[in-house]
């Protein structure tokens, strides 16, 4: 069995570390580019959501690598990720690229079925073991998200252009020539102390921008035209609350231990939405009004085309933007994207970014001259 | 002076009108629908509404502005499920919400949410909180929603013996028999706001008919013809249509007589994209019956739609006509 899975983001080292850590042998596909969006493309249900036409394209690029087999989360609805498993198992089929499915999700047939899943992956049902490696697991993913929000912080602030990405880049080639999750959880602890003395400029004060929107696109760098890395060079701080370690913490692990989880967001968002409907509409709306509470100056809405959940947040977004008097720039991302106008959006959206935090400034220092 | 509630004309009108106006009169309240769908309607919908919204959406929030200063109260549930286990569509669950944040001047919207996911006595606690708008008294609200349920059965039965809801509202039934010899019969799959909308639809199922055509559609099979062939996918749909879409679909294939079938799909639904790919490589594998997909957008020509729509019966007829040349003994 050679295992491969898809990628979103940097997840590609959580799942490294898990089969590194049980022995698995496995493939991880081509990193993410215009050709596996064009294999994606021609396969895929054209009005599919781009994640779904990406996961084709890494599963038709790992198993011409030899893979044989593809791990997949899932869930039951009510969005189209809770069906990608099945769309990818009989895409691949009638195209003739016949890879086994593990779906790791809840079954109909219950937890019989799941652990059957569980033993065909891990090779045997040692729960002493299972547990370990998951908690490995759910570290490395909380220290890579703690690391690229170190980034986020550092990039604006840094003296010598570039110092951040370089770091950052010659970190990701590392991984992958380590194994086991002790050796990349190193590696993260040593890019970390690398980021932390770069040069910085401790007095500037950049202008702040959350970024919101569909979990796939705000996380993959590929897919959003490396939006954060864009913001950071040019001198401004981004933040995401939508992570990794996040979606498998707050989702999955919180879940199932039925223990309270962070539901702030939800709270904030009840106003505008009053219930779950899927996707991240509700993590949209409500870290929109927390980032306006906490004065950031912007927020930045990316979803992939014909996504149903951020498509009712973004009709309902100019209400927060009204009451909270924050600025929303929504991006939508397809396979027709063009880097050159993407990013004169961004550029004319920080624009208006920075002469507001002008007029702000204009303003009070008028306000305390009148005083 | 009886209160007056606003129903719009689209989405789940169609499905539940009957149920929803019997249970509002029999609380006393006076129902009032907006217009059949028009030009005015659409456009109306369609500035109203971000530019991502699939047409439903566009249409719907055309007629909510076409009842607004006409009624006391706007009628638009907050519809997550309507059966265990599965869900509408997310879209459809926020709807609400996008109208109360993006239309203005609205009148008082009742938006109980409607959700059977887990049991479906959850639906008579919906109709209870919606009744307490007009009754304070739960027992006419009980008896209010029993006669409502009563409609609602006698409106499946009428979809599912294929009168269409155009013509159960205006009670007229224009049911044509056609000739025998030159009837076809075509599955059309599709959701009914875009099939039973006939401006949404360009009229389609009517110029079916007029061509000799049997319509069969998802509400005139059997729930347990459904779930049967639903069971062909390993991993149930858990949207209410997309069960009802491939079960009914795998259960055309397999009819004796069948000649053609039609997926109509909401350019932008995220649904259909899954669900009409699922009933095309199911047909693809099992047979070779004639199958198109017919999308439609606020753009598409009724021109076009025709030409298609031509094409595709000519070549069944011509395919009928073919195979029933070929002698028997050759
Ligand atoms: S949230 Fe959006 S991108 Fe994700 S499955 Fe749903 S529609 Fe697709
Ligand atoms: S099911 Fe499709 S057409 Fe209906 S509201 Fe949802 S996205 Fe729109």
């Amino acid at each position: 069995m050679k295992v491969t899975f898809p990628h979103m983001g940097n997840t590609y080292i959580c799942a490294k570390a898990l089969m590194d850590d049980f022995g698995i042998d496995y493939v991880i596909p081509p990193f993410n580019s215009k050709k596996t969006l064009e294999i994606g493309t021609k396969y895929a249900p054209e009005l599919a959501c781009l994640p779904l036409k990406i996961n084709i394209g890494n599963f038709v690029q790992a198993h011409r690598q030899g893979a044989d087999t593809m791990i997949i989360t899932g869930g039951c609805g009510p969005c189209r990720f809770g069906y990608y498993s099945e769309m990818n198992r009989e895409i691949l089929k009638d195209i003739g690229c016949e890879l086994d499915v593990i779906a790791l999700e809840w079954p109909d047939q219950g937890l019989p079925e799941f652990l059957r899943r569980v033993k065909k992956l891990t090779g045997g049902l040692n729960v002493v073991k299972i547990s370990r490696v998951l908690k490995d697991v759910t570290q490395i993913a909380k220290m890579m998200d703690d690391f690229e929000r170190l980034s986020f912080r550092v990039r604006p602030r840094e003296v010598h252009k570039g110092d951040t990405d370089r770091i950052y880049k010659a970190f990701l080639n590392k991984v992958l020539k380590t194994a086991g999750s002790s050796e990349i959880k190193k590696l993260i602890r040593d890019a970390t102390s690398e980021l932390l003395s770069i040069d910085m400029d401790r007095d500037f004060v950049p202008l702040k921008v959350g970024i919101v929107g569909e979990i796939y696109t705000t996380i993959d760098p590929f897919t959003n035209n490396n939006i954060a890395s864009k913001l950071g060079n040019m001198g401004i701080e981004v933040d995401r609350q939508v992570t990794v370690s996040g979606w498998i913490i707050e989702h999955i692990i919180k879940n199932a231990l039925h223990l309270p989880r962070d539901l702030r967001y939800a709270e904030a968002a009840r106003p505008y939405l009053g219930t779950m409907i899927g996707g991240h509409a509700q993590e949209t709306l409500g870290h929109t009004v927390l980032y306006a509470k906490e004065g950031y100056d912007g927020v930045i809405q990316v979803y992939p085309l014909t996504c149903m959940p951020e498509i009712v947040a973004e009709s309902i977004l100019p209400a927060v933007e009204r009451d909270y008097d924050i600025s929303v720039l929504t991006l939508i991302i397809d396979e027709m994207t063009g880097e050159a106008g993407y990013d004169t959006r961004i550029e004319a959206f920080v624009d208006l970014l920075k002469r507001r935090r002008e007029r702000k400034n204009v303003g009070e220092a008028t306000v305390l001259f009148g005083n | 002076m009886p209160k007056t509630v606003g129903i719009p004309r689209g989405l789940f009108f169609y499905e539940y009108y009957p149920l929803w106006k019997r249970f509002f009169e029999e609380l006393g309240a006076q129902v009032i629908l907006s217009e059949p769908t028009s030009k005015q309607i659409l456009d109306a919908g369609v500035k109203s509404c971000v530019d991502e919204a699939c047409l439903p959406l566009k249409v719907f929030h055309g007629h909510v502005l076409n009842l607004v200063g006409k009624v006391d109260y706007l009628f638009i549930p907050r519809l997550t499920s309507v059966s265990k286990n599965e869900y509408i569509c997310p879209k459809i669950g926020g709807l609400p919400d996008m109208i109360k944040h993006t239309l203005q001047g609205l009148p008082r919207i009742i938006d109980t949410e409607i959700n059977l996911r887990k049991s479906s006595s959850n639906a008579y606690k919906a109709a209870y909180e919606i009744g307490m708008n007009f009754s304070s008294n739960s027992t006419e609200i009980r008896k209010a929603y029993k006669k409502a349920l009563q409609s609602h059965e006698a409106h499946k039965e009428k979809l599912k013996s294929g009168i269409l809801p155009d013509e159960i509202f205006s009670k007229k039934s224009a049911r044509i028999h056609p000739k025998k010899e030159l009837t076809l019969d075509i599955a059309v799959i599709g959701h009914a706001y875009n099939l039973f909308d006939s401006y949404v639809s360009m009229e389609m199922l009517a110029k079916l008919r007029k061509n000799n055509i049997n319509i069969h559609t998802i509400d005139m099979v059997d729930e347990s013809d459904i779930n049967q062939m639903h069971k062909a996918l390993r991993k149930r749909m858990f949207w209410n249509f997309g069960r009802r879409a491939v079960g009914s679909a795998l259960h055309f294939l397999g009819r004796e007589g069948m000649d053609g079938v039609i997926y109509v799909m909401s350019f932008g639904c995220g649904v259909d994209s899954f669900v009409c790919d699922m009933v095309e490589r199911r047909i693809r594998q099992n047979s070779d019956i004639p199958f198109i997909v017919l999308t439609l957008d606020e753009h598409s020509g009724e021109a076009g739609m025709d030409t298609r729509l031509e094409a595709f019966i000519d070549m069944i007829r011509w395919r009928k006509l073919n195979e029933s040349n070929i002698p028997a003994y050759g």
